[in-house]
């Protein structure tokens, strides 16, 4: 097994000081590229031309041996006429820039190629890479992927700085005594357990949620103890299996999610394979190692919005000073599903999408089962004004939050604030194969829970991965907000006129945000 | 409380390896031939076990790499690539897709529902059934585990005529003797396939999983097999127009049939039930511009069972044939719902049922049961790639397989079908399909959603023209 490569220390950040990006590569020696840059080794005469000419760093010498080109810093096919472009002025004509065939194969329709390579980026450097990789959207032919930002023209007189953008925001909306939770991103983790990710991913999330302000979900697999020193920033999940629930681990949090659907398997219960239930995950949810675990649906206690509000009084009891969220997925009643919600005493209402998920779901509950978030998330909205409660309620939309773009388009449709989890794994160098749920599980080290390949990974690899994304998104946010003259993310909530849906406007847009910078 | 309907599916090997979506390229040259050799470390040991399968040509790897890309990213050299795999793409057509083909070929084999990690990474939405999305249910119904669930969830539905009210004579007696009604498990028919290398062979496997299945069979009668006389009350002849004669000996021993619909068709009927009560009748009508006044006028007629069919591709004939099948069903059903006589007639459908979720699916719009047709040849690892019909070679042999193995994955299949529908019913919290039918209010329709969501938000107002993208 490979060893992880070399370990890098983990900044300490002061309190309230802004995370600075640290240079992560990834943990695999070539990393994947988009074009591949092919030196012809019977041809190249080592005369070191390329490695002065390239300014971004493809070529590099090892005193006089030239180690292999980089391929993922190659500018690609846009280089040719630039003036340093290596394949001409190559004296040799050893070297050779094509399209990768790696390329192709990557990812899907939602996570495309060009969304992993970009996610994969940010995560590295923790900025936007400078190459023609598209980083706002996927290939999904809809929704997310269809909506555009139309920034308005540029005029005079009106300068907002990054320094003067708020991403703030505060959960608690009830007005009900209960402690504020103030996250300084619009964005938290979602619920993955330890079994369907390795403790390591576990703990790189809960690191970067700290370093962040924001909160990061355990989902349904119990609270390990190595979470103890992120009390302040963990969301405890209550879920239909409650494994690994206890009255000290409700206690111990500053916000309940109670989940009733998941947005992968709506309707469905969950199921983690044998496989993965090790002897760690078992005692874990006080089962039996390598026996397979469901997750029932739906609560078998929970019959009606008055067995809700039950359940959720029960929870107030147990902590309170915890807030409480209500995880639902989106049926066609999902509006009134959330107004119940409310009216049961919850602070926040998440709407969980179907293209998220670690854990294994029915392909045919994932592709057929509830609607689209990015209808849900304006339906709730409307509705929840409409019944003069929205200002009172903390909209989460989750589930296919892939980038910074989709977290500005989910709260301009109408959400306060997003959750993601998928995002945070392709950080870590997931590359959605999607086969996370069965076997070993994730063959690189992320969703697994096996001895050998959780060694894969380091939590000071995996907080600094995560939190380059998140610096790379505030950074894209505050500048979403600076180009549509707002001062705060709150400002964003429920503002569709700020965008335009190509289905419905002829017109090209482009709302990349590099060349405005 | 009946005994729990239960498909028995068992693993059938294919016979040929299933074609991957991606390729491993393995270049050998310049290879340094390393002490620690990234392929060692597979994770799923797919360098050591791979072989060579010398009637296809192909390497094994393909179908044991689980796409981790650690080789790719672990060969000092870069040796080691993943491409698109060429001949994946060439499988089936648009409508038929290499995933529909690969989906079916996993199901027959395994007998299991498709299951996947990451959530759903397909396109927002489609044509024709992609436009659907199924309700769910969060918390306000009974409970159930999956379908692992102690709550028994019907998939039966009965084919027949249903009477809307019973008379009874002055004695209390019922005034009238009840039209027959054949319950079967499942809301699926197994129809003949268009083509395919061995119609012969294709028959017998089609009985035979019928009978395990305990559904019906659509067969040709002028190509019939000799079909065993236990496994006589499982098919349903199909005649063409014209074609039935009421001496046929097979009519005293079957329970349904089918006939082609044609102008004579209601006389020829009155006359098969005047001789043979017990026979129920189906009429096969195509899914043309004319479909919604002729099934109106079947049904009016007393018609039991009317199978509208439409194009392999889910569309509909003639004048229609740029109207998807769903809709096709719709407005048949809701045609039949203003007429006031849907409950009495069984709409069967066929045509273009590819997917599980196209059952759920033509059943929310309006259908009883549906057939399914293609699916079953794809189920014996056809390819698509339709050299029967040219009269060329099968290149997977089909007609070398037996009929024991074609009717388990047959079985296999529709065993995988029939959980996910009921995952889909379990997830809306329904406990029988025969609920579902017409039930378009557990169902969301991407142009509704369009309409009642984005198009306000988003489209073109008066004046909005003005808006200028910078």
């Amino acid at each position: 097994m490979a060893k992880p490569k070399k370990v890098i220390a983990l900044p300490t950040t002061a309190p309230g000081q802004p995370w600075e990006p640290v240079h992560t590569p990834g943990r695999f020696r070539n990393t994947l590229s988009k074009y591949r840059v092919y030196r012809n080794e019977s041809r190249c005469i080592k005369c070191g031309k390329c490695v002065e000419l390239c300014p971004y760093g493809v070529f590099s010498k090892a005193g006089t041996y030239l180690r292999r080109p980089q391929s993922y810093l190659c500018l690609g096919f846009a280089c040719q006429k630039k003036p340093f472009h290596c394949v001409a002025n190559c004296p040799a004509q050893a070297l050779k820039v094509s399209l990768h065939p790696v390329y192709n194969t990557l990812g899907d329709c939602r996570w495309n190629g060009d969304l992993l390579l970009s996610t994969w980026w940010q995560a590295e450097w923790g900025n936007l890479p400078y190459t023609d990789l598209e980083y706002r959207t996927g290939a999904s032919g809809g929704g997310f992927d269809r909506l555009r930002f139309l920034f308005p023209p540029r005029r005079g007189g009106k300068k907002i700085s990054h320094q003067d953008i708020s991403l703030e925001v505060d959960i608690n909306r009830r007005g009900d005594g209960r402690p504020q939770i103030r996250v300084s991103v619009p964005w938290y983790g979602g619920g993955m357990s330890f079994g369907s990710v390795s403790i390591n991913t576990i703990l790189s999330r809960a690191q970067a949620a700290k370093t962040f302000n924001t909160l990061v979900s355990t989902g349904e697999g119990g609270y390990p103890e190595e979470l103890y020193p992120f009390d302040d920033h963990i969301v405890t999940q209550v879920a239909t299996g409650l494994f690994g629930v206890r009255e000290d681990t409700l206690q111990r949090v500053r916000m309940i999610e109670f989940k009733y659907a998941q947005g992968a398997k709506p309707g469905l219960g969950g199921h983690l394979l044998g496989d993965k239930v090790t002897p760690a995950v078992a005692r874990m949810r006080e089962s039996v190692t390598g026996s397979a675990l469901f997750s029932p649906f739906p609560f078998h206690s929970v019959y009606s919005v008055e067995d809700h509000k039950k359940h959720i009084d029960w929870m107030k009891e147990i902590n309170p000073k915890a807030l409480v969220a209500v995880k639902v997925s989106t049926p066609t009643d999902v509006d009134m599903v959330a107004v119940g919600s409310y009216y049961a005493g919850a602070h926040v209402v998440q709407l969980d999408g179907s293209y998220g998920g670690t854990g294994a779901a029915p392909d045919i509950a994932k592709k057929n089962i509830a609607m689209p978030v990015e209808y849900a998330i304006p339906k709730v909205h409307q509705f929840l004004r409409s019944e003069g409660i929205r200002e009172e309620v903390t909209l989460v939309a989750s589930g296919g939050i892939r980038s910074a773009f989709d977290v500005a388009k989910a709260i301009a449709l109408g959400a306060d604030l997003v959750q993601i989890g998928t995002a945070d794994l392709v950080a870590l160098e997931c590359l959605r194969c999607h086969n996370c749920e069965s076997g070993r599980g994730c063959a690189r080290g992320i969703a697994t829970t096996d001895p050998e390949l959780v060694d894969l990974m380091t939590i000071n690899y995996g907080a600094a991965r995560i939190c380059n994304l998140y610096h790379a998104w505030s950074w894209q946010l505050k500048e979403i907000l600076r180009l549509l003259g707002l001062r705060s993310i709150r400002e964003l909530v429920g503002r569709t006129d700020l965008m335009v849906h190509l289905d419905y406007f002829e017109r090209e847009v482009d709302d990349d945000i590099r060349q405005r910078g | 409380m009946p005994a729990k309907y239960h498909i028995h599916v068992r693993r059938v090997p294919p016979r040929f390896s299933p074609l991957a979506k991606n390729t491993i390229i393995d270049w050998g040259e310049g290879c340094l031939r390393c002490a620690r050799c990234v392929k060692e470390q597979c994770p799923v040991d797919a360098y050591r076990k791979r072989g060579f399968d010398p009637s296809q040509f192909v390497d094994t790897i393909d179908e044991m790499c689980r796409d981790c890309y650690r080789c790719v990213q672990g060969c000092p050299r870069e040796l080691i690539y993943k491409a698109n795999n060429p001949q994946y793409r060439q499988l089936g057509d648009e409508y038929w897709t290499p995933e529909i083909l690969a989906a079916t070929w996993y199901q027959a084999e395994t007998g299991k529902i498709p299951v996947s990690g990451a959530g759903y990474g397909g396109p927002f939405a489609g044509p024709g059934f992609d436009s659907i999305w199924t309700d769910m249910s969060e918390i306000v119904r009974p409970t159930r585990d999956g379908i692992h669930g102690r709550e028994y969830i019907s998939t039966s539905i009965d084919l027949g005529r249903k009477p809307m009210f019973l008379t009874f004579d002055e004695q209390g007696e019922l005034a009238w003797s009840v039209p027959p009604l054949l319950e079967l498990p499942l809301p699926i028919l197994l129809g003949q396939p268009s083509l395919g290398a061995n119609p012969r062979g294709m028959q017998e496997i089609m009985v035979q999983a019928a009978q395990n299945l305990g559904t019906l069979a659509i067969l040709a009668r002028d190509r019939l097999v000799p079909v065993p006389a236990e496994a006589l009350g499982q098919i349903m002849p199909s005649y063409s127009t014209g074609a039935l004669n009421l001496d046929d000996p097979l009519l005293s021993q079957i329970r349904a049939l089918e006939i082609l619909d044609h102008p004579g068709v209601l006389e020829q009927v009155e006359a098969l039930k005047k001789r043979y009560p017990e026979v129920i009748v189906s009429i096969k009508v195509p899914g043309d511009e004319k479909v919604v006044d002729r099934v109106a006028e079947l049904t009016a007629a007393g018609m039991e069972i009317i199978h509208i069919f439409a194009g392999e591709e889910a569309r509909g004939l003639g004048e229609f044939q740029d109207l998807h099948l769903k809709d096709l069903i719709r407005r048949c059903h809701l045609r039949l719902v203003e007429d006031q006589l849907r409950d009495t007639v069984t709409l069967l459908v066929s045509g273009g049922i590819a997917l599980a979720e196209h059952v759920a699916k033509a059943i929310i719009c309006g259908a009883d049961g549906i057939i399914a047709d293609l699916p079953l040849l794809l189920a014996l690892e056809c390819h698509l790639c339709r050299q029967c019909t040219k009269g060329g070679k099968c290149p997977v042999d089909i007609d070398q397989i037996t009929v024991k193995r074609g009717a388990q994955r047959l079985v296999n299949l529709m065993g995988a079908w029939n959980n996910q529908l009921l995952e889909i019913l379990g997830a809306m919290g329904m406990r029988e399909v025969r609920r579902l039918r017409g039930e378009v209010g557990r169902a969301m329709f991407l142009e509704d959603l369009e309409k009642e969501i984005f198009a306000p938000l988003f489209a073109q107002r008066e004046g909005e023209l003005k808006r200028e993208p910078t």
